[in-house]
């Protein structure tokens, strides 16, 4: 029974991690920023901080605003913490599409095999031999205010959506890569066979048997690739592909930058160190994620 | 050996074409007509018809087999999917549509600032890199190497963008150790002085990543059966180091030596940009604030170009250094 053994692995690997207290404090910080972004997000309780006050822009620390004021006069503090609403969203929208497009041409690819695999092998590979920034920027810079008309709909890839599906679009490779060779892998093993010969279907082998397996794989790079589209955010921004409309922390370190010159730290160390303590606390908990599910992936770059 | 060579070149031909299908579909297919945008509001029917045929944008996306049924082959062979394959394997970009200049012009003056920040940090950060990992290795499990994993990860994590401006400000404008910003006209040793800034941030700022990469190397291969037995027998610690672990973890290290360079293009983006360098980064940074695609096509494939190179050098020296690579 595939999903009895799998539930059993979950809970193996939780056990091993909640024994490290390293780990464990990495995941209190993870649920915090999590918390503080759905606080944004309700927006109940939340002060006015960007109601703009010019006769009292780059101020530095008080009681009123703990962090100071940026340049139009908005509360520092409380920018930093909108900002972890655009960063956990923009990651987590785009870990989950390649996610996705991941996980469906992997198992598709080294499932089928023949001139479907070929076909998404030369794809990534493709898309592999552009380098990331680039191919990111290419996309970027493609969709951004894009407007597509399909099937009668009417989108506009404003700002944050076409963030969304530049990252997504692009961060698939590695994960696809990783998914083809472990259903490659276990497409022939016994248990495979064995459900072959009793006329299990094609698409119940799939999902019932081969994804199940390959899953905790998904699970890894999710973890660990979130880190990257945070940054990529801010990376994205500051070329000015990237958010422009809703405060985030790569507009705050954009704009902070300049202030800096001026003398007015406040602004660009509370979005990097914002971006510090969270990518910090992923890398540990993603590690500690990847030791518990698949400790044999620790060499594999991933 | 001649054959794998022969093998892994052909096994570029549909990557290229791939990648060039890539930059066809991104730049022409899905961004469209750029006439209305590049010429303006007030912009005559005329100037836009001439600027329209200059860009190509006149002729039908894709093959017309239309064409094909009449017999008219030429008619067929002249759409923007055959002419952007042409034109970009002839190396013919066309024009900026912000300077008017000519691309591989640009790319040519660019290659030089780009290649004075790059070739010297990639030097030293593999240096350093694999110099760190090996204390590392030597240390394993001690306080050191704890403390170098910690900071590793800690320097990771540091947003890129912000140290770049840090550093500048602290070191170069409070400090005035370095020069802020600027490039001199003239390739000379002058260079070196705005040069070594940007070098240093680039350096530290991917040294956590490296660290962490070459160290697992070392230390996966300094597990191995062969040095458990060289240990067995007495070897001493600085031999098994040196003969046995680093001379094999070289096979690794010479594969992963290019996953540096997609790093070395963000670096050189956010560094040039930030120190004032003419270099590619810069001009591919400045595209974008331009909307200047056709500089955006060809850094892309440029840039593959040279990353698909470095690929299959590192290829072929993998072969040459592992004789187990040409039996597959």
């Amino acid at each position: 029974m595939p999903s009895q053994r799998s539930a059993n692995q979950w809970v193996e690997a939780w056990r091993r991690m909640r024994r490290q207290r390293l780990t464990m404090f990495c995941l209190a910080i993870i649920v915090l920023y999590i918390g503080l972004a759905i606080w944004a997000f309700t927006g109940v309780g939340f002060p006015d901080w960007d109601k703009g006050d010019y006769t009292r822009n780059n101020e530095g620390c008080s009681l009123q605003h703990w962090l100071g004021t940026d340049i139009q006069g908005q509360d520092i503090l409380f920018q930093t913490i909108y900002g972890t609403r655009v960063a956990l969203t923009v990651a987590t929208v785009a870990a989950l599409l390649a996610a996705v497009i991941g996980t469906v041409l992997g198992t598709v690819a080294g499932f089928f095999g023949g001139i479907i695999d070929e076909l998404i092998t030369w794809l990534y590979s493709t898309l592999a031999s552009i380098p990331g920034i680039l191919l990111l920027m290419a996309f970027a810079f493609v969709l951004k205010d894009k407007q597509f008309d399909l099937f009668g709909w009417h989108f506009r890839l404003t700002g944050i959506n076409a963030v969304y599906l530049a990252l997504g679009l692009t961060g698939w490779v590695g994960l696809c890569r990783l998914i083809r060779g472990e259903v490659i892998k276990h497409r022939d093993r016994d248990y495979i066979v064995a459900a072959r010969a009793i006329g299990v279907s094609n698409s119940r082998i799939l999902f019932r048997y081969l994804i199940p397996n390959v899953f905790h794989l998904v699970i890894i790079t999710f973890s660990l690739s979130f880190v990257g589209y945070i940054h990529a955010e801010v990376i994205l921004t500051y070329l000015g592909l990237g958010v422009v409309d809703v405060p985030s922390w790569g507009k705050m370190i954009r704009d902070g930058g300049q202030e800096l010159a001026k003398g007015h730290w406040q602004q660009l160390t509370a979005a990097a160190v914002a971006i510090f303590i969270i990518s910090y606390a992923l890398h540990i908990f993603g590690d500690a994620l990847r030791d518990a599910l698949d400790p044999k992936l620790r060499g594999e770059g991933i | 050996m001649t054959a794998y060579i022969i093998r892994r070149l052909l096994y570029v031909i549909p990557i290229l074409i791939g990648i060039v299908l890539i930059t066809f579909l991104l730049f022409r297919a899905i961004s469209g007509d750029p006439t209305d945008r590049i010429a303006g509001k007030l912009a005559t029917k005329e100037y836009k018809d001439e600027l329209r045929h200059q860009l190509g944008f006149d002729k039908p996306l894709w093959p017309q087999f239309s064409a094909l049924h009449k017999g008219d082959y030429r008619e067929f062979a002249d759409n923007q999917l055959f002419n952007h394959f042409k034109d970009t394997f002839t190396l013919n970009f066309g024009q900026s549509t912000q300077y008017k200049q000519d691309i591989s012009t640009m790319v040519k003056n660019g290659a030089g600032p780009s290649l004075a920040i790059q070739i010297p940090s990639f030097i030293i950060a593999l240096f350093l890199e694999i110099t760190i990992a090996m204390v590392c290795a030597f240390q394993r499990g001690r306080i050191l190497d704890r403390l170098i994993v910690v900071l590793s990860l800690l320097g990771m994590s540091f947003p890129f963008l912000a140290f770049i401006i840090f550093g500048q400000y602290y070191l170069a404008y409070k400090l005035g150790w370095f020069p802020i910003s600027g490039y001199p006209s003239h390739f000379g040793p002058g260079v070196l002085r705005y040069v070594a800034l940007p070098v240093v941030l680039g350096v530290i700022a991917g040294l956590g990543g490296g660290v962490r990469f070459y160290r697992t190397v070392m230390l996966d291969e300094s597990n191995a059966d062969y040095v458990r037995t060289a240990r067995a027998k007495g070897v001493g610690e600085t031999s098994v180091m040196f003969r046995h672990v680093l001379k094999n973890a070289m096979i690794p290290i010479i594969t992963q030596v290019v996953v540096i360079i997609p790093f070395l293009f963000l670096g050189s983006l956010l560094l040039e940009r930030y120190f004032g360098i003419p270099g590619l980064g810069a001009m591919m940074a400045e595209a974008v604030d331009q909307a200047d695609w056709p500089v955006l096509n060809a850094m892309t494939f440029v840039g593959s170009l040279i990353y698909l190179s470095a690929l299959i050098v590192t290829d072929i020296c993998y072969a040459m250094v592992d004789p187990r690579v040409s039996l597959r």
